[in-house]
């Protein structure tokens, strides 16, 4: 019994997150514009799919990912050699990137409008080297944010510093960008600090700063997720601007 | 049959290769840097196993299910015939009805979203009570109703976004300046909390159908930009929420 609702959780918390989305979704067809959903079987299946899908996924990252991850970056806040903390917080912000699903679905949608608006050929290789070099930039700026979110916990400086420079690069970034890339861009922003990408890196925040005196957990773990929302708008117009 | 399997084994493929720079990362830095063994290694392979087939499920699931869904809305909600119109019209007052849908589902995805509750309970305490855990809710609620609907707006009328992301990161740094020194972490978290994994490729395929649908507008130029600006009115909603707490107590207590 233990074990049925300990499996069953995850797929009642991606139902949860589902059902506000459906009924929004059926009031408005069936109130507002009273007609039926075509093909609704597909959308049904569909939704299925999400659910069965996040579920698996957060049941995984609880058992193989976060609980080594979260070790990890309290194993080396605590080390105290500077060159392998940064790397391991550069290369834990690329990684958890990669492999953020809503990054996944906002760079695939980017490459088939990129390729409907005639920016780059309409193949397929054409749109997989659009997301994934999309991507990739992405998890690159969020690399290069904890990193520097970490120098920061270590120096000491005020939170604000980041804060406003990243925002000053934005709006320059913004002046010499491409229009076709600045949506992309602002989005990219939002969609990083998400499933994987927070815990590990708050955990890694977290670590440091109440492995150094005088340092607060709670400002100083968040310092690192809201400067890592502002280098991928930097990074991804740069990235539209070069390319 | 094997067209189908042709085009999963594609999907699996390529989810593992987006898995294994994070692998990567962890095993390395585990076996090589700290030399310790992994604790229950089969336990976190299995946890790696379930995270790839989530992903393929998941992503499969958003093809057939949310992005048409964020499309078929947009499109039938501006559709002439239900707007009762006799040709499309780029003029924004004859979409009040895509603002309240988009408003709707930022609403409603928000205050059930399992994450804001724990930031809520969180805040309340942090502010000895003066912040309770439903006002933040339908604080930041309100400020992502108030993006998307925005969001749709400014896609309506074809407005740059820059203009719209930097007016709002000014107001952002004047508040912040004012704000409960207690409330700006747990503020800036709430603009994280409304991004969640299944809003943002709903409320993208919403953007770019509504970029598609309306006359005069481009996916390329318009479509994008709902996410930025579903993430940072929340941000505003709660500083506002908190700064109106704060000087509401003031005012209680100088009376």
């Amino acid at each position: 019994m233990n074990f049925l609702t300990r499996s069953l959780k995850p797929l009642l918390t991606s139902a949860r997150d589902l059902t506000p989305i459906v009924v929004v979704v059926a009031v408005f067809q069936l109130l507002v514009l009273r007609q039926p959903i075509p093909d609704l079987a597909g959308l049904l299946g569909g939704l299925l799919m999400v659910l069965a899908g996040l579920a698996l996924f957060t049941k995984g990252l609880e058992l193989g990912l976060f609980p080594i991850g979260e070790a990890l970056a309290h194993a080396l806040a605590r080390r105290g050699s500077l060159g392998l903390l940064l790397v391991f917080a550069f290369t834990l912000g690329f990684g958890t990137t990669v492999a953020e699903p809503a990054l996944i679905a906002i760079a695939d949608e980017a490459a088939k409008v990129a390729a409907q608006g005639g920016l780059i050929a309409d193949a397929p290789e054409a749109r997989q080297d659009y997301a994934l070099g999309l991507r990739y930039t992405v998890a690159l700026s969020v690399g290069v944010a904890i990193v520097l979110g970490v120098i920061r916990i270590l120096k000491g400086w005020p939170v604000q510093w980041l804060i406003i420079g990243g925002y000053l690069g934005v709006v320059l970034m913004t002046a010499v960008a491409p229009p076709e890339i600045v949506g992309i861009a602002y989005d990219s922003g939002g969609v990083t600090t998400s499933t994987i990408t927070v815990p590990l890196v708050t955990a890694l925040g977290v670590g440091l700063a109440s492995s150094i005196a005088g340092r607060s957990p709670l400002v100083d773990g968040f310092g690192l997720i809201a400067f890592a929302s502002l280098t991928p708008m930097i990074f991804v117009m740069a990235y539209g601007a070069l390319r | 049959m094997t067209g189908w399997l042709d085009a999963f084994w594609q999907i699996v493929r390529s989810t593992v290769t987006d898995v294994v720079p994070i692998a990567v990362v962890l095993f390395g830095f585990q076996y090589l840097v700290l030399r310790r063994p992994i604790p229950q290694l089969p336990r976190v392979v299995l946890g790696f196993v379930l995270v790839v087939l989530g992903l393929v499920f998941f992503l499969e699931g958003l093809e057939q299910a949310l992005f048409p869904l964020g499309r078929l809305m947009a499109e039938s909600l501006t559709s002439p015939g239900f707007l009762g119109l006799a040709e499309p019209s780029a003029d924004w007052r004859n979409y009040f009805w895509i603002y309240l849908f988009g408003a709707a589902l930022g609403f409603a995805t928000t205050i059930a979203e399992p994450a804001l509750i724990a930031v809520a309970l969180k805040a309340s305490q942090v502010s000895g009570g003066a912040i309770s855990p439903w006002g933040l809710r339908i604080a930041v609620a309100v400020g992502a109703a108030s993006g998307i609907a925005l969001g749709c707006f400014r896609i309506v009328t074809g407005a740059p976004l820059p203009w719209f992301i930097v007016a709002g990161y000014l107001v952002l740094l004047v508040q912040t300046a004012f704000a409960p020194r207690a409330i700006i972490a747990l503020a800036y978290d709430s603009g994280g909390v409304t991004t969640s994994t299944v809003t943002v490729p709903l409320v993208a395929a919403l953007g770019l159908g509504l970029a598609s649908n309306v006359p005069g507008r481009s996916p390329v130029l318009d479509g994008f930009g709902m996410v930025a600006l579903t993430a940072l009115f929340p941000i505003m909603t709660v500083l506002a929420y908190a700064q109106l707490g704060a000087w509401l107590g003031r005012r209680r207590r100088t009376h």
